[in-house]
């Protein structure tokens, strides 16, 4: 359920690196229970910003609270209330699908009846309670990316990061991905999600469009669409981004 | 031609990008270097002993006094029985005790067999080691000192590995081993880290898939690290020269000629660890325990070969780093000539025509 | 058009335990763009490498320009250009210098064959002294691209150039790739996004290391032969779980804020389907019968095949 309850809360958020710009002042809001789309060209700087969210790294001017904490002091609280997907790291493939979660819900510190409990339920959910001991790396992508996800909620988050989450995956499973976010947003989670794939910007309650180091648009896929004179999410995008190429 | 210049280019360039690599590479012999020197200088001053004299003549006093005035050993006790001895060690403060047999004076001079027994603190082998072949240098020098003198035949059998370090010092002995320790390390690991980097990277597959042939893709990667690993040679022998004053008696040229075949032996194994790994932190590993061990252990550079159990002896002999350290050796210490040193030379030259073979062979045209 | 640029009979490989290609067959004619649509793990990648003299088949053949992959892989090395997955650029030399570095291997220089690659080098040219390691990854992907195609080759494969890429790099990426095909140059590429099937001469649908469907992108579409309808309603979620319960629906999926609801009959309108959503409490109702795109197919044909 959408919120107006600010769950992320940035103000003239400025990250330099020595002369570069690569955040230029971001202000946004991201509330309680969104599926917010952060879409941008490569080196607009969504990496950058994604990763002061989390509170990985520092900002170099601003006011910015993630799930109610200052990312300059409280980055350890932030850190506990959040959970993280990327297409490039998310799984130990040398580990079983079992350990691999009762290893993410012992670093958030469950305890084991809770890891016991959670997991069972997971698994029978995903249908995987049969391959529990099975190696990561002998499961097809898209259960794998499915799996992730899970893993990055298990610990219940206020919020949940998930960068370029679909990247490569099937039709199919990209779709019962985003059955999965829309799941994870009824239940309270919000969702703060980057992806190249167009369509699936449609699926997000409001997208902001990153270009050089700025948000050029924020608003609803509609209301983008009407704004830009769009068919699309697509159209949308290459009229923001074509003529402001970066390097 | 100008496909291989290419190649040598581009490796040049990745080299001097990488300047903290770079200066750690030319850096390492001298600080190596510099630490095995002292250290080892530091370690044999003033080491304590103590001395059994069952013959109290002429002789053996005349050799106490060599061993105390050489400055590596200082008298502790004088004992006046086998019984002390266990005691002593126990306490653990005497490194080395020097039993003189009865009538030593006159075994010596008529019998020439007088029996000297070195007992050592074996639980510091390299110590031990060391003081052990001290002592036997002292001796022997004495001994050659009296047959200028007398007629008679020498009295006791000197220890050959010392008595061509007429100064004792024990860097002599460690500059052979760090070179042949060094050129396996820069060779053979940066070679196989330099491969294997592009197989990470996927780069090597537009190498492989471009006219380029697996020979000349590995020579052009190769190359730069003989002139490195050359230019380390020079910098190893000018620091020991000049600071721990070792000389080079024999050929220089010969010398040089000899490193350049170990480099290429090296880097033959590095290249044979990049054909069996696709990570640079396997070709790592495998350069470090599959090779450096070894040649540090194995090659009499520490321990000598001598002492081992005969399994880890015919081990010894199949490790380039044991005949290239004797040919240096050889070179540097005894100054003999290429005369001397053909067969260990010849051995070194099949080991590398072997390995070469091997890793052209191994070395594959397609990704499996 | 010839079919003889890059023939594959039969090819397959396994791995271990996974059967990463199962007995693949096609024929590109001569400077045709055609491409390898699929998921990642779809075999797309090691079917390059078998067709670039990477990997040697376990079973069939193949040949490029009419030269085989095994016996003549030298010749075949010589007419290739090939850009893997991950962009093959030495991320410690500068633009300029891993261009100059791929020429002189090719045995040719930047000069000689600059006309095929000015226009997508002189958007990269003002960095020429950049490390390409810091480069973003559209200008990467120009990059790697000039540096396949500076020995001129007759036959480019690329594998996943778009991945990752933003919408705006990928949309110059196909423009660049169509230019080239006049200059007669095949042109195999690989990508795990359906949108851009329609850019390809002809298209392999490819899943689970076979071949679903080989065909013209339009030819794919027109044949789909179910009805595919376009809904949209303000409640996307429910609107799937409702469809699902009408009769006669096969399949419902969501692209983007429609639902594209295909029927395994055609005796159903527009009309019939706006009733039934309405007395299930639907609301701004937009309900328009749509031609299948090729993501359509591609769903469809994983779950017949399955």
């Amino acid at each position: 359920m959408v919120t107006t309850e600010s769950i992320i809360h940035v103000r003239n958020m400025v990250k330099k690196f020595g002369g570069f710009v690569a955040n230029d002042n971001l202000n946004f809001d991201v509330y309680r229970g969104e599926i917010f789309g952060f879409l941008g060209a490569n080196g607009a700087g969504k990496t950058t910003a994604m990763k002061i969210l989390c509170g990985l790294s520092l900002p170099t001017s601003g006011e910015i609270k993630v799930a109610g904490f200052d990312v300059y002091k409280e980055t350890n609280l932030i850190k506990r209330n959040i959970g993280y997907m990327s297409q490039r790291f998310s799984l130990y493939e040398d580990l079983s699908v079992y350990e691999n979660i009762r290893f993410y819900g012992g670093i958030y510190g469950l305890s084991r009846k809770l890891i016991r409990e959670r997991a069972d339920f997971l698994l029978e959910t995903l249908n995987l309670s049969d391959i529990r001991n099975k190696l990561i790396k002998d499961l097809p992508l898209g259960w794998r990316q499915k799996l992730a996800f899970s893993v990055a909620i298990f610990h219940k988050p206020g919020i949940v990061f998930l960068d370029e989450p679909t990247g490569g995956v099937d039709p199919i499973t990209r779709r019962q991905f985003w059955e999965m976010i829309y799941q994870a947003a009824a239940d309270g989670i919000t969702v703060f999600v980057t992806t190249h794939y167009m369509d699936e910007a449609e699926y997000c309650n409001r997208v902001s469009i990153m270009v050089d180091g700025k948000i050029r648009a924020l608003d609803t896929p509609e209301g983008l669409k009407k704004q830009f004179a769009a068919a699309t999410m697509n159209e949308v995008f290459l009229k923001l981004a074509r003529n402001n190429q970066s390097v | 031609m100008k496909r291989f210049a290419g190649f040598l280019y581009k490796e040049i360039y990745h080299i001097i990008r990488d300047m903290r690599t770079l200066i750690v590479l030319i850096g390492m012999p001298v600080v190596q270097l510099l630490l095995f020197g002292y250290v080892l200088t530091n370690e044999i001053k003033d080491a304590k002993i103590a001395i059994l004299d069952h013959s109290k003549d002429e002789v053996t006093s005349e050799l106490t006094q060599k061993f105390l005035s050489s400055g590596y050993f200082k008298l502790s006790r004088e004992l006046q029985s086998e019984n002390e001895i266990n005691t002593l060690f126990q306490e653990g403060d005497i490194k080395e005790v020097i039993v003189f047999e009865e009538d030593f004076a006159r075994k010596f001079e008529k019998d020439g067999n007088a029996k000297i027994q070195i007992i050592n603190d074996a639980s510091e082998p390299n110590t031990a080691n060391l003081l052990v072949n001290y002592t036997n240098a002292i001796i022997s020098d004495y001994v050659r000192q009296s047959n200028r003198t007398s007629t008679a035949a020498p009295g006791i059998i000197p220890e050959v590995q010392m008595a061509y370090n007429a100064n004792l010092k024990g860097v002599f002995m460690f500059v052979p081993g760090i070179i042949a320790m060094l050129l396996i390390l820069i060779s053979a690991l940066m070679t196989s880290i330099t491969i294997t980097r592009e197989k990470e990277l996927g780069t090597m597959e537009v190498l492989l898939v471009s006219p380029l042939r697996p020979f000349q893709i590995v020579l052009g990667k190769v190359a730069p690290y003989i002139l490195i690993a050359f230019i380390n040679v020079v910098i190893i022998l000018l620091v020991s020269n000049i600071v721990f004053h070792v000389p080079v008696r024999g050929s220089v040229v010969l010398l040089l000629a000899e490193s350049t075949l170990y480099i290429i032996t090296a880097l033959s194994l590095g290249i044979l660890i990049s054909t069996i790994t696709n990570s640079q932190q396997v070709a790592m590993m495998l350069s470090l325990i599959g090779l450096m061990l070894p040649t540090i252990m194995l090659s009499g550079f520490i321990y000598p070969v001598e002492n081992m159990p005969l399994p880890l002896q015919i081990i010894c002999q199949l490790m380039p780093p044991k005949w290239f350290i004797i040919i240096i050796k050889n070179i540097m210490l005894k100054g003999v000539g290429f005369t001397y040193v053909w067969k260990e030379t010849l051995v070194l030259l099949g080991m590398t025509a072997f390995f070469i073979t091997l890793s052209v062979k191994k070395f594959k045209n397609r990704l499996e | 058009m010839e079919k003889n640029a890059v023939i594959a009979e039969n090819l397959s490989k396994s791995f271990k335990k996974v059967n990463a290609v199962k007995s693949v067959s096609f024929g590109i004619g001569k400077g045709e763009l055609f491409g390898f649509i699929g998921p990642d793990g779809a075999g797309k990648s090691t079917l390059f490498r078998m067709l670039v003299t990477l990997l040697l088949p376990d079973e069939g053949k193949a040949s490029i320009s009419g030269l085989d992959v095994v016996s003549d892989f030298r010749k075949v090395r010589n007419i290739l250009g090939y850009m893997p997955g991950k962009f093959s650029l030495y991320q410690d030399l500068t633009v300029e210098q891993n261009l100059n570095f791929y020429a002189t291997i090719f045995g040719t220089t930047v000069k000689e064959n600059y006309h095929l690659i000015k226009d997508i080098y002189v958007q990269i040219e003002p960095f020429k002294n950049r490390l390409a390691g810091n480069l973003s990854g559209g200008m990467k992907q120009k990059l790697a691209l000039s540096c396949a195609l500076i020995h001129k080759p007759e036959v480019l494969v690329l594998d996943e150039p778009t991945t990752g890429v933003d919408a705006v790099s990928r949309k110059e990426f196909w423009e660049m790739l169509g230019r080239l095909k006049h200059e007669g140059i095949t042109i195999l590429v690989s990508t795990p996004y359906m949108d851009e099937a329609i850019l390809c001469d002809r298209v392999a649908l490819i899943q689970d290391g076979s071949i679903l469907r080989i065909d013209k992108p339009d030819e794919i579409t027109k044949s789909f032969g179910k009805p595919v309808f376009a809904v949209k309603s303000d409640r996307t979620h429910d609107l799937i779980l409702d469809l699902k319960s009408f009769r006669g629906v096969e399949a419902a999926n969501l692209f983007g804020n429609q639902v594209h609801v295909v029927m395994n009959n055609s005796d159903v309108d527009a009309g019939q389907i706006t009733t039934f959503l309405k007395e299930k409490g639907q609301t701004s109702l937009d309900v328009r019968e749509i031609e299948a795109g090729i993501e359509d197919c591609f769903i469809d044909l994983m779950i017949n095949k399955s």
